[in-house]
């Protein structure tokens, strides 16, 4: 016995179907936008974007420092302690080298790659990374385990975004 | 608690871009469940369904819309949604309708239409991404994939090629199943030689978006047993959440799917789960997941997952085979009905109705696994004959 016969449905369409009109479709698209609160911990940790420095908050609990802020440790499940400057320097703790845009367009032809890692905050807790960017490297280069310092924006040209910081590039301590 | 059973699966087949509507998909997978155990659908008492993110429809209130082609209609009718896992997590949501006594007979229906998203649905995964530190940075999903890849590699020295061994394996395996949508076999060269998407994943490491639908019947041992003499029993679920700060998590090794699959084990009685496990259908949208959940499913020893690949211990006449239906990376990945279609994979197989599929040696036990949300969800379920 099989279970072939209890597999009925899904008809599939061609592009040809779609692109010669063979079948009905509506389209639409939603012009609707959104202004998002910042919350009380990110609107600090923006402010301190612009002002070129990466601001935490500790949890004296579990002793935590904690990158991006947060106003509860979500594993003590308290309100969280006190506001510390950790350093934008770091680890890439893992990477890829990304030929896709946000849409699955692809890259054009000559266009460096997205350089997307996480990035192991210094002074933060061991392992408390962040999303970013790495620039200033050649791909090949890239290794887990490499330190990294961030770029800035120039001051004025910050808005508060985690964009005021253009990427990580590698960094040799001196 | 009482036991339940799945007593009847259908599902539609899987394809790149379906003419019928997420309605339409439900209603085909759904009759052919009911059809499947000989029921009408004045016999089920309530229905639980899932379907992943409201937006590849466009309508933001997907659970009530589908709930007709589920069968909802003048019924207790409840939608999840947990990303990638809803899939599994929905038989644990239709689970607990039965196992509690309130009913005992759930209809767990699970649909996923991505192909109404343009131009793609790869851009509207960047709305699962924190707004504000990270939206901006204009990810896309394949990052995610592509860091916990690197990161688990790195940490175990494992290839490139050691991982793409696993969309060879599952791609020709899903030749075999009647619903899905691929017809040719592929090569480890194919794999390799496929364009790279974001190092280390390449085109054919993914897979790929579809429609489609799949359908289970659930009911109580009394219900059950009356209807057919080869129930499948629920023996275990499990499911746990970790913190959406997914990077504060080391990505190498996912313990969330560990605390999930722990407590599905615990339930089930079972101790040493690779040992005691006959068939796995871990969650496999890139090929390195369904090792890296192998791991997390505590069925294979961290770091030495590829060399038991290798040494054949995952095949399906191995030790305990891996994704006999051809996962989501040989059947198709319509994310919802993908997860519920390695649940109908589990009853076939226990009942020995795989056909050309069937794993040999008479499995009683399986376990089914998929994954979601921000790297953060894992649903497990256990299922024995
Ligand atoms: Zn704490």
């Amino acid at each position: 016995m099989s279970n072939r016969q209890y597999i009925q449905g899904g008809i599939g369409l061609s592009e040809d179907d779609i692109q010669q009109g063979k079948v009905f479709f509506a389209e639409d698209s939603l012009n609707c936008r959104y202004a998002w609160d910042m919350g009380v911990a990110i609107e600090r940790y923006l402010r301190e974007l612009k002002n070129g420095r990466i601001i935490a908050k500790s949890c004296n609990e579990c002793r935590r420092i904690m990158v991006p802020p947060r106003m509860f440790c979500e594993l003590c499940f308290r309100p969280s302690d006190d506001w510390v400057f950790v350093q934008d320097t770091g680890v890439v703790n893992t990477f890829s080298i990304c030929y896709v845009n946000w849409d699955a367009s692809r890259i054009k032809p000559g266009e460096t790659p997205h350089l997307p890692a996480v990035i192991e905050i210094d002074g933060a807790s061991k392992g408390m990374g962040i999303m970013h960017r790495l620039g200033e490297v050649d791909p090949k280069d890239i290794k887990i385990g490499m330190r990294v310092k961030a770029v800035w924006k120039p001051a004025e040209e910050r808005t508060g975004a985690i964009t005021d910081i253009k990427y990580f590039k590698p960094y040799q301590e001196v | 608690m009482r036991k339940v059973a799945v007593i009847g699966a259908g599902m539609t087949k899987f394809v790149r871009r379906a003419l019928e509507t997420p309605k339409e998909l439900s209603f085909e997978a759904t009759k052919a469940a009911l059809d499947s155990c000989g029921l009408r659908l004045e016999d089920i008492e309530c229905v639980a369904h899932g379907s992943a993110p409201d937006a590849f429809d466009g309508v933001h209130q997907k659970g009530e819309y589908l709930a007709d082609g589920c069968g909802g209609w003048n019924k207790p009718t409840m939608r999840v949604f947990v990303g990638g896992a809803t899939g599994v997590h929905a038989i644990i949501h239709g689970w607990y309708h039965v196992a509690s006594g309130m009913f005992d007979t759930c209809l767990v229906v699970c649909e996923e239409k991505m192909s109404n998203a343009m131009p793609h649905a790869q851009g509207f995964f960047l709305t699962i991404f924190d707004h504000t530190t990270e939206r901006a940075l204009q990810p896309n999903l394949l990052w995610i994939f592509a860091l916990e890849k690197n990161r688990y590699m790195q940490r175990y020295g494992y290839t490139k090629e050691d991982m793409a061994l696993v969309a060879v394996k599952n791609k020709n395996q899903g030749l075999k199943h009647p619903a899905s949508q691929f017809k040719d076999p592929v090569t480890l060269e194919d794999i390799l030689n496929s364009e790279v998407m974001a190092y280390p994943v390449n085109r054919l490491d993914v897979s790929p978006v579809s429609d489609g639908a799949a359908a289970v019947v659930l009911a109580s041992e009394k219900v059950a047993k009356r209807l057919t003499d080869k129930p499948v029993w629920v023996e275990g679920v499990g499911w746990s959440l970790d913190t959406a700060y997914w990077g504060t998590r080391d990505l190498y090794y996912p313990r969330y799917t560990e605390h999930a699959a722990r407590m599905a084990y615990k339930m089930a009685g079972i101790r040493e789960p690779h040992k005691q496990i006959n068939i796995a259908e871990p969650y496999d949208p890139f090929g390195y997941k369904a090792l890296h959940h192998m791991e997390g499913l505590l069925l294979s020893p961290r770091g030495k997952t590829v060399q038991l690949l290798r040494d054949g211990y995952f095949d399906m006449d191995g030790n305990l085979p891996m994704c006999p239906s051809g996962g989501l990376l040989g059947v198709g990945n319509p994310i919802a009905a993908a997860g519920m279609m390695k649940i109908c994979e589990l009853f076939w197989q226990l009942r020995g109705e795989a056909g050309e599929r069937q794993v040999p040696g008479n499995p009683k036990l399986g376990v089914a696994q998929a994954w979601g949300d921000l790297m953060q969800v894992s649903s497990v379920v256990v299922m024995g004959s």
